[in-house]
């Protein structure tokens, strides 16, 4: 079926007024020998039959809700009416906010999520969101080579490996240099204009930042820390560290895992770097009677504008995710978030404990660590992965061989509970056995 | 939205203004009491907690709902968006997504076969729309998928040892303001390309730009005057004699969606705008996404992973030795690859067709009824699924928007494409009734009938009137502090 409304009687007058014989006549500036070709698509189905495939596919997925993945994804619960606020139509179905008359309340959403992230990361600015986590990294280190005027950046191999990958594919393409730090006290090259750590890091470790923020500041070159929104409810935030720039997942804030996307990332700089953003910014101004009002600003940063001089080519962000976002962070508040960060912390925490009483796995994170931490299996992790999902349970997140051998992360959130921890500790004996 | 006079005089306090210390929404599981000062060191804990809204869970939804009703969408509102091809988003997408909800992307591959089969499927049936040989579903929004299709060019011309010498991408002046960004990017030159006087490229002038320079030419078919390119072919042969790469821009592919495929026009990339031609909701601004269709020769570029199937169970394939790389963590907006898998599930090739001709259908007749309303259509002649018109001389299209907004429509794209003054871009879209276009054409005729001074001073009773811009862009405002 289709959603069209026309009828027999609308379209022979809609025709005849257009001049038109038929609807394919509508094609007839077109070269004729590539109109209308046949195509291998299946047969229309309808609402029933798709629901029902569909259900037959999802049929053939098992759920990793509760289950113990980690990696920039997390299992978080996710509050009934964050779904509920943000699947409201006229949110759902709206475009940008170009007519701000008509679209005051995803500017005023906007604003507000700006305030939040802008309150999580300690930095004064915040944009209204990217893409994901990976490619707020890539436009954040853009953004910093655009400030120094550099084409360095030194990335820390601590940092998510396909965050890294990202930012290499980005940096390829206007010929910068990408050179990776396996140690904070790792000297930062000559002309390095962005020095990239991320905390906690991709196996889990808290990391004081503060002297790297220094080292990269005295080399002429922006520190642009990648951080986890949940762990801003305990940990020193970005700015208070020296972070000229600070970008992350934003899925951990009530977003659905959906195997991978669409999620939103975040970004926050420093005041001074206001018009170096990529993205929308919203700003508060009054209307002609004096009306407090909201409106997109600053947009001679954007590629609609500047064109080819833009500061990058974002056309969309991710409005719909990021409010979710914001809806989380105010259904939770400073003390609701504070709780989900200690019981995430707890858990990770306690599972590790119980998994290195198991024999041959070794705890591999250096301490501190956050919510997630990588051990060292006595077999390779796809194989235990695989042979734990066969027991109904998604957990081992493989780790890259860059970091050794049989390394598997583990990821605890608010959501566990010690049976689930010992539920996990019991499958994983039995699987290494 | 507008229609209760009462709601919209009520000002909207911000969350943060109806905050009260102390009080809670959502409550977690209780937290055990840990240490945390020696679990995670006492040196890395945040003196202060962020200032975050404290409210209930009624007031909460209260505020969201409450600014939902200060907003238009294309289910309250008739959303006619030249450009931005804003589709009805059919409801049972929204079920569809939530079936596949609770996947996390670094599952084992056996346990997710159904998600893994239908990114499988969807690359297939994508392809075969476009008439392109492989597709790539990982790029987040359209002009991501931009990105990736040029670093996809340009990986194929440094595989030729091509790319020192080709340093220029072409794009029309008419083109989305993305395209020269894009191209900005990836590190080439932009050079412009006139338009000619009957909207289309100048083949003439295309061929003098054309060389051994060129890595690419950008184009959008139909174009960004809503006009099909009638000399695609030979631009096409022109390009590739030169060994330029013809990049197709799908911002307007809904126009030809399955009635004419870019593969078959000569193009050897394609974006596709999933939010736009296959009906993922564009959501107040994304997240959208923006799949990339190749011809055989630059599969080999394709980002990774790609979604391969081995017999009878599909797997991610990483193994691919030319790949520019990655362009964004796991496989992409995966929630919006269910929408567009569905619509295209439920509408088959007939459907497919269909929706294409009458969005072109709409687009013709209301062009007729605007015209005859008064409005001048600087390009007349048998468009593609939108237009530009104009209003009359002395009236403002900013104005004509604005009135809009009063009687209750969401106005067409204003001022865009550059190269036409005054341009009011227009896309009613298939999903529209006849009586709608009825409707929307009366309201425009009307406005031209009101006193100027109405008009300059409209909207009157939206949330707020028009708002100082110059204000915001001097002292920019962009988070809320207390006591201000």
């Amino acid at each position: 079926m289709d959603y069209t409304p026309h009828t027999e009687a609308d379209l022979e007058s809609m025709l005849e007024r257009v001049g038109a014989k038929n609807l394919k006549d509508l094609y007839r500036d077109l070269p004729q020998e590539i109109v209308d070709p046949p195509l291998q698509l299946d047969t229309a189905m309808t609402e029933a039959e798709l629901m029902r495939h569909l259900r037959t596919l999802a049929a053939k997925n098992q759920s990793a809700n509760v289950g113990f993945l980690g990696g920039g994804i997390r299992s978080h619960y996710i509050p009934a009416v964050v779904p509920a606020l943000a699947a409201r139509a006229e949110f759902l179905s709206a475009y940008t906010p170009y007519q701000p008359e008509a679209s005051q309340g995803l500017l005023q959403a906007i604003f507000e999520y700006q305030t939040m992230i802008s309150e999580l990361t300690g930095l004064p600015v915040a944009n209204a969101s990217m893409y994901d986590g990976s490619t707020a990294l890539a436009e954040g280190v853009l953004l910093a080579l655009r400030e120094s005027g550099k084409m360095r950046v030194a990335i820390l191999k601590s940092v998510h490996p396909e965050y890294r990958r990202v930012v290499k594919t980005y940096l390829e393409a206007i010929g910068a240099e990408l050179v990776t730090l396996t140690s904070t006290a790792d000297p930062i090259p000559p002309e390095t204009g962005a020095v990239v750590g991320q905390n906690p890091d991709f196996l889990g470790t808290v990391h004081n930042f503060t002297a790297l923020a220094e080292a990269a500041h005295a080399a002429g070159a922006l520190f642009v820390a990648v951080v986890d929104p949940i762990s801003l409810a305990l940990l020193k935030p970005p700015g208070e560290y020296g972070a000229d720039v600070a970008v992350g997942e934003g899925q951990p804030l009530g977003n659905a895992m959906a195997f991978g996307g669409p999620h939103f990332g975040f970004m926050a700089v420093r005041a001074d770097l206001v018009r170096q953003l990529p993205g929308r910014l919203v700003s508060e101004t009054t209307d002609v009677e004096g009306k407090r009002g909201y409106i997109l600003t600053l947009q001679a940063r954007e590629q609609y504008i500047r064109r080819g001089k833009a500061k990058s080519n974002i056309t969309t962000n991710a409005q719909l995710t990021a409010l979710m976002g914001a809806v989380y962070l105010a259904a939770l508040g400073p003390q609701g978030l504070k709780e989900v960060a200690i019981r995430s912390v707890a858990m990770a925490h306690a599972l590790a404990e119980k998994l290195t009483r198991i024999p041959g796995i070794e705890l591999v994170t250096p301490e501190p660590y956050f919510n997630e931490f990588a051990v060292r299996l006595p077999k390779g992790a796809l194989e235990v992965r695989s042979a734990l999902a066969r027991k109904g349970l998604a957990a081992v997140t493989p780790v890259p061989a860059e970091y050794g051998e049989n390394l598997a992360l583990f990821a605890c959130t608010e959501q566990h509970t010690e049976a689930d921890l010992d539920n996990l500790a019991e499958a994983l004996r039995e699987v290494l056995r | 939205m507008i229609a209760d006079k009462k709601e919209t005089i009520v000002e909207s306090p911000l969350i943060f203004e109806k905050s009260v210390p102390g009080r809670r929404g959502i409550t977690p599981p209780k937290a055990p009491e840990v240490d945390l000062a020696a679990l995670l060191g006492s040196d890395n804990l945040r003196a202060e907690p962020p200032k975050l809204p404290e409210v209930d869970e009624l007031t909460l939804v209260r505020h969201y709902t409450g600014l939902s009703r200060r907003q238009m969408g294309v289910d309250t509102h008739f959303y006619p968006l030249g450009s931005c091809t804003m589709k009805y988003n059919p409801k049972v997408h929204e079920a569809a997504v939530g079936l596949f909800a609770d996947l996390h992307p670094y599952q084992a591959p056996e346990v997710v076969q159904g998600a893994l089969q239908l990114m499988y499927e969807l690359q297939r049936d994508l392809s075969e729309i476009t008439g392109m040989d492989a597709t790539t579903l990982q790029p987040a929004a359209g002009a991501h998928g931009e990105l990736t299709g040029i670093l996809i060019i340009r990986a194929y011309h440094k595989s030729r040892g091509e790319h020192e010498q080709r340093r220029v991408v072409l794009v029309p002046d008419s083109a989305h303001g993305s395209n020269p960004a894009t191209a900005s990017m990836a590190g080439y030159t932009v050079k412009e390309i006139a338009s000619s006087p009957d909207g289309e490229v100048d083949l003439e002038a295309l061929k003098t730009e054309l060389g051994p320079h060129v890595a690419a030419i950008m184009l959008t078919n139909p174009n960004t005057l809503g006009l099909f390119e009638r000399k695609i072919l030979a631009m096409a042969q022109a390009a590739h004699r030169v060994g330029a790469q013809l990049y197709y821009d799908g911002a307007n592919l809904n126009a030809v969606m399955g009635m004419a495929r870019p593969g078959d026009m000569g193009f050897d990339v394609v974006h596709l705008n999933l939010h736009k031609t296959f009906t993922v909701p564009h959501g107040g601004g994304g997240p959208g996404s923006g799949p990339v269709g190749v011809k055989a020769h630059l599969a080999p570029f394709l980002p990774v992973p790609q979604v391969v199937k081995n017999g009878e169970t599909y797997a991610l394939d990483y193994d691919l030795p030319h790949s520019i790389g990655q362009v964004r963590s796991f496989y992409g907006n995966f929630g919006a690859l269910v929408r567009a898998y569905a619509y295209i599930k439920m509408l088959g090739e007939e459907g497919i067709k269909k929706s294409a001709a009458l969005a072109v259908l709409n687009a013709n007749y209301l062009k007729e009824l605007l015209k005859e309303q008064g409005y001048r259509i600087p390009y007349d002649r048998t468009c593609m699924h939108e237009f530009v018109a104009q209003p009359p001389e002395g009236i403002r299209t900013l104005d004509v928007a604005k009135g809009l907004l009063e009687l209750g429509f969401h106005p067409p794209t204003v001022y865009f494409p550059l190269i036409v003054k005054e341009a009011l871009m227009v896309e009613p879209t298939e999903t529209e009734s006849k009586e709608t276009l009825e409707a929307f054409a009366r309201a425009a005729g009307e406005l031209l009938k009101k006193d100027k001074s109405w008009l300059e001073a409209a909207p009157y009773s939206t949330p707020v009137r028009r708002l100082d811009e110059v204000q915001a862009n001097r002292k920019p405002k962009l988070r809320w502090n207390p006591g201000e």
